[in-house]
Parts: structure tokens; C-alpha cells; sequence
């Protein structure tokens, strides 16, 4: 990387950091945009919404992952644009955003424990964002740092040093604040360079339709590992309940698409528009947003094969050296132009930027604000303020600690350990938040005592799941091994051979804990609430308006 | 279709840009419809002085 390259990186760096300093100086606050006659554009507004959405994890890791798996993740893209932006807008917004209003409400434990009338519900939700939140920075930080350390050529452990300086800065000149505005500038930027993107890969290989064909002439190629596992192609979907059937559908799909609905840094974005008005606006921005971020992720990275069929005889995951996070940034060196280094460098700085500060907000208000001041009682003892910094700040080191601990166990394994990562920790929230969540905006019969008995169940059948069942994390975690003496309960030694316990099509150590957790956490919610008290009408009238 | 082997594969491909579209004459439709249930200046008042607290305890 030449020196004018690292001038660009680092103007821009000082660019968001002052942007960011000045959001927090001067009037961008929410009494002057609610009150005031302030109108934030609803390209802001969506552009911030993606930015926070779209991250180093989606692109680096989940197109690492379509290097792998192949152009089937372009589901999750259809998932994202009509899940993540349609129904979540659409659907969930307006009616989030009013409750949110009418509850006082600023963060998501606390719209679900003010609608519940329960203090157990903010603190238990806050606690489990709290815990497993990192998980998903960290995949986001490993996206980030696997790029700047194939860019700077420096090792893995240095880049994450140099990123997590980085970071701690931002944070520090008060980057993490709600400042719409920075959020806004790092989509656009994100815009140009995925743009950029789809248009050189597919001119290079001679247009879509050729370029796609190339790529499904090398089905022949498919590593051997893989074939074993279900893999037909990269422009195949895997063999219908094989192994990578099951890790590609229910676990990258399903996981991030329906989990994408119950996120805490999402949720709250509905709540800092000034109207309905602008939500039905961001969609359409928002719609084509989400296309050409993961899309344009998925397409490259499954195309990715064709260019290093065609310089090294090879195909991208044996090309990467069996480290899925590599397939992008090496493809992105030995393809594109120079220039354009520079202009991804800076798209996967944004991306990477925009999403960590709303999950170290996030970290910081749901110890703070959720645990300590409204769960705990501590907000006159003044343990709130305190209680957020360390949030964060243990937070950050939690992820960064994490990071490293990934890339040490995983990182040349051939996992995509940074899409495995983002899906756990979206799966979870969908497991233990959803099913409450559409109850507290849509049903008057979900009771108190059915919304803890929901949350609880989904997130512990999905623990469950996740530590003692699912072969790869169970397997990652050895907690399994240790009690049992296998690495999957799913999983018996027959004959010093690995057997897998099935059911019709369902081979049980990979399928992912939402498939399992979500249908237990709806039953659960519905059986209690048609069991239990339901709380006070004039209380379901304030948070959901007259019958 | 479009060079892509399985139909699966060909119909996620556009129904990436299907919904895309979706999402683009929606927003030109709803352009200037807001919700007709608007809420009250005093609950709009107080979430935003509180919401200016959060961000200042970070």
C-alpha cells in the first residue's frame, strides 16, 4: 500500500471523527429534531439504518462464505431486502416507534419490559444482549482486521492492535453517539464501492450471463470435503438435507433473515424518526441499500471462483488457504485496480465503523440503562453513568479478546466462522426476543408471565442447542465433550465411527438453534398467555391506543 | 437462466431485484402518506429530553 493510500485512510478517519465530534457538539440532538422544526432527509435516515445494518461481517464474512457455499446466499439478500427493510419498516416500524413514544421508551429491553410491566424482562434481555452481543462485534472486528491485514500486509494479531486503537479513538471523540449524519456518509461510501464493485467483476468476466456460466462449468471442481457435504456447485444449492444443506439454510438464511427483525440496535432506529412518514420513505432507499451491499457481496464472492480458476488453477477457499474471510480481500488484490483498494478500504472502514458504535451503544445502554438504573433500581445512586462507560468499555474488550480467540482456533480451518458468528447471535435474539416482541405490538392477550416464560425458554432451548447439540459449536465449545465424552449429543460413536442422529431429513448436529429454539419460545408464549392474568386494559390502551 | 445452473439459485437471483423494485414503488406511493394515530406533543416532549440524557451518559 503506498503512502498516498494511507493519507487517503487516515484524512478520512479524521473526517467521521470530527463529523462525529460536531454531531455531539452542536444541536443534533433529539429534543431540537423531534421538537424543533429539524427534519432529518430520509436518505439519512435510511442510509443510517443500512450502515448500521451492513457491516465488515456481511460483506467480508458472509462473502467469504458465498466463495464457499456459492450464489445460494443470494436468498439471504432476498431475506434482507424483504424481511430486513419491507416487513421490518413497513410492518414493525410505526408501530415500534409509537409504543416506544408512548412508553418512553430508549432502548429495546425497555420497550419490552415497560409493555410487559416488568423490570425481570428489561434486565434478563439487557443481560443477554449484554453476554452475547460481543460474539457479533467480534465477527464484525475479524471481517474488518482480515481485510486491513491483507491490504497492509501485516499479521492478523497487529492488525487487530492497530483496528482496535482505531476504535477505541472513535469511541473516545464520540463517534458511538447517535449521529445519523456519519452513519450516512459511511453508506454512501459504501454505495460507491460495492457499485464499483459489481460493475469491474462482472466486465471482467465478460457479463453476467457469461460471467455466472464460467462459474457453473466448475462444479466439477468442488473440493472433495465439500462434495461429501452436499455441495453441487456454486450455482447450486447444496443437496437437500445434506449437511451444508442445513449450515446454508438454517443457519446463514433463516438465522439472519428472520433474526434480522428482533435486533436491539435495529429496533430503536424506528424510534428517532420524526414520523411514519419517513419510515415509508427510508424503504425504498433502504430496499436498494441492502441489495447492493449483500447482494453485490454474494455475487462476487461466489464469482471469486472463476477468477482464481483462471490465475491459479485453484478455487477460492483453497486459493484462501482454507481461511473463508481471506476470499474477498485476496480477490479484491489480484483483481481490481489500485485505486480502487483505496475506495474499499474505506467502504469496509464504514462499514465495520457505522456498526460497532450502535453495538457498543447498545453494550453501554443495556448495562447502564436497562440493568443497573431500571432492573437493578440504581438510577438515584447515579450507578447508571458508571455502569454504561464500563459497559462499553468491557464490551470493546470482550470483542476484541474474542477476535483474536477466533481467528487463533478457526482461522484456517475452512469455517466461515464470521457468518457462523453474526448468525448465532442473530438466531438467539430471534429465539428469545421475537415471539414477544410481535406479542407486544400486535396482542393484548400476551401476558407478563407469557413473555418471560417465552424469552426464557427460546433463549435456553437455544443455548441448549448451541452448546450440546449443533456439531460446530458444540464441538468449538467442548463444553459437550467434557460432560459426555462426545462432541455432539447428536452424534454416537458406533464402531470408532462417527454416527449422526436423524429424523426424515433432519440430521440433528446441524441444524441451527432458531429451527429448534423459535417454534418452543411461540408455543411457550401462547400456551402461558392462555393460562395466565392479562395485564390492565387501561395499560394495553396507553401502550396500543383505543380498541 | 442467466447462466445459473439451478432454478433455486436463478429465482433467489431475482427475486433479489423483484423485491428491491418492491421496496422503490412502495416508497413512491407512500411518499407523503404519514399515520393518521399521531401521538401527543407532551409524549413526543418527554421521550426526547430523556433519549438526550441516554446519549450524554455515553
Amino acid at each position: 500500500m503506498s503512502i498516498w493510500m494511507i493519507i487517503i485512510v487516515v484524512a478520512y478517519l479524521c473526517v467521521i471523527g470530527y463529523l462525529g465530534f460536531r454531531g455531539y457538539r452542536t444541536t443534533k440532538s433529539a429534543t431540537d429534531y423531534m421538537l424543533g422544526g429539524r427534519k432529518v432527509h430520509p436518505y439519512v435516515m435510511a442510509m443510517s439504518y443500512g450502515a448500521t445494518f451492513i457491516s465488515t461481517s456481511a460483506i467480508i464474512g458472509f462473502g467469504g462464505a458465498a466463495g464457499v457455499f456459492g450464489m445460494g446466499l443470494l436468498w439471504l439478500t432476498f431475506l434482507n431486502i424483504f424481511i430486513g427493510i419491507f416487513i421490518a419498516f413497513w410492518v414493525f416500524g410505526g408501530r415500534t416507534r409509537r409504543m416506544g413514544l408512548r412508553l418512553d421508551a430508549h432502548t429495546f429491553p425497555e420497550l419490552l419490559g415497560r409493555r410487559f410491566q416488568s423490570r425481570f424482562i428489561q434486565g434478563a434481555a439487557a443481560l443477554i444482549i449484554f453476554l452475547f452481543i460481543p460474539l457479533y462485534a467480534s465477527a464484525v472486528l475479524t471481517g474488518a482486521v482480515k481485510y486491513i491485514s491483507s491490504q497492509l500486509a501485516m499479521d492478523y494479531n497487529t492488525a487487530l492492535f492497530v483496528f482496535a486503537i482505531i476504535i477505541a479513538l472513535y469511541v473516545i471523540m464520540g463517534g458511538i453517539k447517535g449521529v445519523m449524519y456519519t452513519d450516512a456518509l459511511q453508506g454512501t461510501i459504501m454505495l460507491f464501492g460495492m457499485t464499483a464493485l459489481l460493475i469491474l467483476t462482472y466486465v471482467k468476466m465478460g457479463g453476467v450471463t457469461a460471467a455466472h456460466q464460467s462459474l457453473t462449468d466448475m462444479a466439477s471442481m468442488v473440493p472433495a470435503k465439500l462434495q461429501a457435504g452436499g455441495h453441487q456447485g456454486w450455482t447450486s444449492m447444496p443437496k437437500f438435507g445434506a449437511p451444508l444443506w442445513w449450515v446454508l439454510v438454517s443457519t446463514i438464511i433463516m438465522g439472519v433473515g428472520i433474526g434480522v427483525l428482533a435486533q436491539p440496535q435495529l429496533a430503536v432506529r424506528y424510534m428517532t424518526v420524526k414520523s411514519n412518514k419517513e419510515l415509508n420513505r427510508a424503504i425504498p432507499i433502504g430496499g436498494i441499500f441492502i441489495m447492493m451491499m449483500t447482494g453485490v457481496a454474494f455475487i462476487v464472492g461466489a464469482l471469486s471462483n472463476v477468477h482464481f480458476q483462471e490465475t491459479l488453477g485453484k478455487v477460492s477457499i483453497v486459493a484462501a488457504k482454507g481461511s473463508v474471510e481471506s476470499i474477498i480481500p485476496m480477490y479484491l488484490q489480484s483483481a481490481m485496480p489500485q485505486w480502487f483498494s483505496v475506495l474499499f478500504m474505506l467502504t469496509l472502514i464504514s462499514a465495520a465503523m457505522s456498526t460497532l458504535s450502535s453495538q457498543f451503544h447498545v453494550m453501554g445502554t443495556s448495562l447502564g440503562r436497562d440493568l443497573v438504573e431500571e432492573s437493578l433500581g440504581q438510577k438515584k445512586k447515579g450507578g447508571g453513568v458508571i455502569a454504561t462507560r464500563v459497559g462499553v468499555l468491557v464490551g470493546i474488550l470482550i470483542s476484541v479478546y474474542l477476535s483474536y480467540l477466533m481467528e487463533a482456533k478457526f482461522g484456517k480451518t475452512g469455517t466461515a466462522i464470521v457468518a457462523r458468528g453474526t448468525a448465532i447471535f442473530f438466531g438467539l435474539c430471534a429465539c428469545a426476543f421475537l415471539p414477544m416482541y410481535v406479542g407486544a405490538l400486535w396482542s393484548r392477550t400476551i401476558t407478563k408471565a407469557a413473555a418471560i416464560a417465552g424469552m426464557l425458554s427460546g433463549a435456553f432451548s437455544s443455548l441448549f442447542w448451541i452448546i450440546f447439540v449443533q456439531e460446530k459449536a458444540s464441538t468449538a465449545l467442548t463444553i459437550c465433550d467434557k460432560l459426555f465424552g462426545t462432541r455432539s449429543l447428536a452424534i454416537q460413536l458406533v464402531d470408532g465411527k462417527e454416527v449422526f442422529a436423524k429424523a426424515g431429513p433432519m440430521v440433528w448436529a446441524f441444524v441451527d438453534p432458531l429451527i429448534i429454539g423459535l417454534p418452543i419460545a411461540i408455543v411457550v408464549t401462547v400456551v402461558v398467555a392462555l393460562l395466565t392474568k392479562k395485564l390492565p386494559e387501561e395499560h394495553l390502551e396507553r401502550c396500543m391506543g383505543k380498541k | 437462466m442467466l447462466g445459473i445452473e439451478d432454478k433455486w439459485v436463478s429465482i433467489a437471483y431475482i427475486l433479489c431485484i423483484v423485491s428491491a423494485l418492491l421496496c422503490l414503488v412502495w416508497g413512491i406511493i407512500k411518499w407523503n402518506k404519514d399515520d393518521p394515530e399521531s401521538e401527543s406533543e407532551e409524549d413526543v416532549r418527554k421521550w426526547a429530553e430523556e433519549e438526550d440524557r441516554v446519549e450524554e451518559e455515553l
